[in-house]
């Protein structure tokens, strides 16, 4: 279960804590609590993003087109606006089509959604504060993303009208074109550090704005060809083919209304802040401030509190990193035309494609060039392998593939058998 | 220990579940999606059994793959708005044969297995802990809180194998392996990369890096197959 859930950490502190302060309480339930207090914490996460960017949306477009936005609800600045509207949509008559399949129509709004939330579990926020840290995280990530299309086909299919039909299969078209270069993009990154392991993808990037993987030649080019394929994967605009409002009505949100229209938004807002923040961690250093001030405390405390407190703060550096790349989407997407259906499929077949295929060969060749031209794997910023065998800098968690035993697993079965 | 068998056995009733549903329905598209609920639950499966690698694999394939594939095959093929499919009873009875049939192989396959270690003669199901519920490491979290669970896997397709030549604990997907392997006397837990050869008679194994790279070449024939069929045929005679 510790594979599923990295809740030991968290039951060992309550179970030390609490029987300090005199509660002496069983394993079993410090286990229980931590569980819930991950699950809560990613749940309560994937909700906020959609209330705080659909404010945050309403308000930037307001001021693109030199308008006020919603200024009332809440006092100040209509902050409230975004709960105003949910409640709102609650109350909606939930409503099916005759001619739809009432079981896979009303199924399909949870589809999206499980899907977008999933996506979350392998997303680390701060130096080990994953709810799964998994070596396999990015990997994943992107396989949990790509189911997020059927959702789309299913609601698509079964609302049993053609705008809705049609808007599916482009958007399914779309969906799965652009997986491909954001998914080769994704993939430099990874090359560069050597590791599928998000976590440990952002602790080889800590240190100093000079470590950060955009500073990476072939890597600066793959941060923006990714950045326009998450776009497209998130159906916003300019590549919002799927709910073309002027030639589809709504695409394949044309029969939903109500809570169910409202989940598919929250998983839009929600899939949003998640390919901004795989942006982060990827591309931007992840919860790492830039000067090498965090990694310096802690290097200096390695456990306890100073640890601690470099992570709450790094948590703050990732939310902000995070949210600044979806503020630019929001910014996208207000003042660029849409694309028509067909120039999407040829920006990405015809150029994203081939791009990424050249940025990952690049990525590959880059150190191997590099190495035989100058003996060092970077111009900028220490080369990967240096980073590595640096002191062991975090409480503990796993410095980045640190070199000692506990790298690899090692379970009952091996222990015995070497034991024997 | 409860919280992953009651996960376990929710998952291995909504995999059968699913199966049964893409068997009884007779919607196309509802059968494609009582299959992804069949294949989704068995990628959680994986996932329970710590094996991550192969539970995403799934998903990626599996799920988000071949049934969008399949979907699409569907949407773009139907005559009518919900195609229906019927199957004739002798259908049904044939089918349930040999679907009965397979079951009774499988069973008796699994009855058949003594699973215990061929070494010490102990239960295996003892030895593999699906997510045992260990304290943490020496300073901080153990291997399989930090994630590392791959890593035996990825070191094999580099010609390192870790059960073999490292003698180091295995994830679950290589644990059935292991006990077949033949043991390194001697050999103790050991730094990766800097392995000194162990000193034994069985020669240091070569990994899978060929099958790998054979598989990748072979996928790659199958690429440019794939692209071969599918250009269009606009310049048949000059």
């Amino acid at each position: 279960m510790d594979t599923l859930f990295a809740a030991n950490s968290l039951a060992e502190f309550l179970q030390a804590l609490l029987t300090l302060v005199g509660i002496p309480i069983s394993a079993e339930t410090a286990y229980l609590i931590a569980v819930v207090t991950h699950v809560a914490l990613v749940v309560g996460w994937f909700g906020l993003p959609a209330g705080l960017f659909i404010w945050a949306e309403r308000k930037i477009s307001a001021r693109i087109q030199d308008r006020l936005g919603p200024t009332r609800v809440g006092g100040k600045f209509g902050w409230l606006q975004s709960l105003a509207d949910g409640a709102k949509l609650i109350q909606k008559e939930d409503l099916v089509p005759k001619d739809a399949d009432g079981l896979m129509f009303r199924m399909a709004p949870y589809i999206v959604v499980v899907a977008s939330l999933a996506a979350y579990l392998a997303l680390p926020f701060s130096d080990g504060w994953t709810a799964v840290a998994l070596d396999t995280g990015l990997f994943l990530t992107l396989a949990v993303l790509s189911l997020e299309v059927l959702g789309v086909i299913l609601a698509g299919y079964s609302s049993g009208s053609k705008w809705a039909l049609f808007g599916a299969i482009r958007e399914s078209a779309q969906m799965v074109s652009y997986e491909i270069p954001m998914a080769l993009c994704a993939l430099c990154p990874i090359v560069t550090a050597g590791t599928l392991n998000l976590n440990e993808v952002a602790l080889l990037q800590s240190g100093g704005i000079w470590n950060w993987n955009i500073l990476h030649p072939f890597n600066f080019f793959a941060f923006f060809v990714y950045f326009t394929c998450a776009t497209a994967s998130c159906k916003r605009a300019p590549f919002d083919l799927a709910e073309a409002e002027s030639e589809l009505v709504a695409g394949f949100l044309t029969e939903y209304s109500g809570f169910r229209w409202s989940l598919f938004f929250l998983a839009e807002y929600a899939s949003m802040f998640l390919v901004s923040g795989l942006a982060t961690v990827l591309f931007l250093g992840g919860w790492d401030d830039g000067l090498g001030i965090l990694a310096a405390i802690k290097t200096a405390s390695p456990t306890g509190v100073g640890s601690f407190l470099a992570n709450a703060i790094g948590l703050l550096f990732f939310l902000v990193k995070a949210s600044v790349l979806v503020c630019v989407q929001i910014w996208v997407r207000w003042t660029l035309p849409r694309l028509r259906i067909d120039q999407v499929m040829t920006t990405c077949l015809k150029y994203l494609i081939p791009i990424s295929c050249f940025l990952f060969a690049g990525t590959v060749v880059y150190p191997l060039v590099l190495a035989t031209m100058s003996g060092k794997t970077s111009i900028i910023g220490q080369p990967a392998g240096e980073r590595l065998v640096q002191p062991k800098k975090a409480a503990g968690v796993s410095s980045a593939g640190a070199k000692n035993e506990s790298h690899l697993r090692i379970t009952a079965t091996g222990t015995e058998g070497s034991s024997r | 220990m409860t919280a992953e068998i009651i996960l376990f056995w929710l998952f291995a009733f909504l995999t059968c579940a699913g199966a049964i549903l893409v068997a009884v329905s007779q919607n196309v598209v509802r059968m494609a999606f009582s299959l992804v609920l069949t294949l989704g639950s068995t990628a959680v499966l994986f996932l329970l059994l710590g094996a991550d690698f192969v539970g995403a694999t799934q998903l990626l394939v599996y799920v988000g793959g071949t049934l969008v594939l399949l979907v699409f095959g569907v949407m773009l093929t139907a005559t009518g708005p919900f195609t229906r499919i019927k199957s004739s009873p002798a259908d049904a009875i044939l089918s349930g044969l040999i679907g009965v049939v397979f079951l009774f192989i499988v069973a008796s396959t699994v009855t058949a297995v003594p699973w215990v270690d061929s070494e010490d003669g102990n239960d295996i199901s003892q030895k593999i802990k699906i997510g045992t519920h260990t304290k943490s490491a020496e300073g901080g979290f153990n291997p399989a809180q930090q994630g590392n669970t791959t890593r035996p896997l990825g070191l094999s397709f580099l010609s390192l194998r870790a059960d073999r030549d490292l003698k180091l604990g295995l994830p679950s997907e290589l644990s059935a392996e292991s006990n077949t392997a033949p043991v390194v006397p001697g050999a103790s837990v050991v730094m990766p990369g800097v392995t000194p050869p162990p000193k034994s008679s069985v020669p240091p194994s070569t990994g899978y890096l060929l099958p790998f790279e054979i598989v990748s070449v072979h996928l790659l024939v199958v690429l440019v197959g794939a692209a071969y069929l599918a250009r269009t045929k606009r310049r048949a005679t000059t």
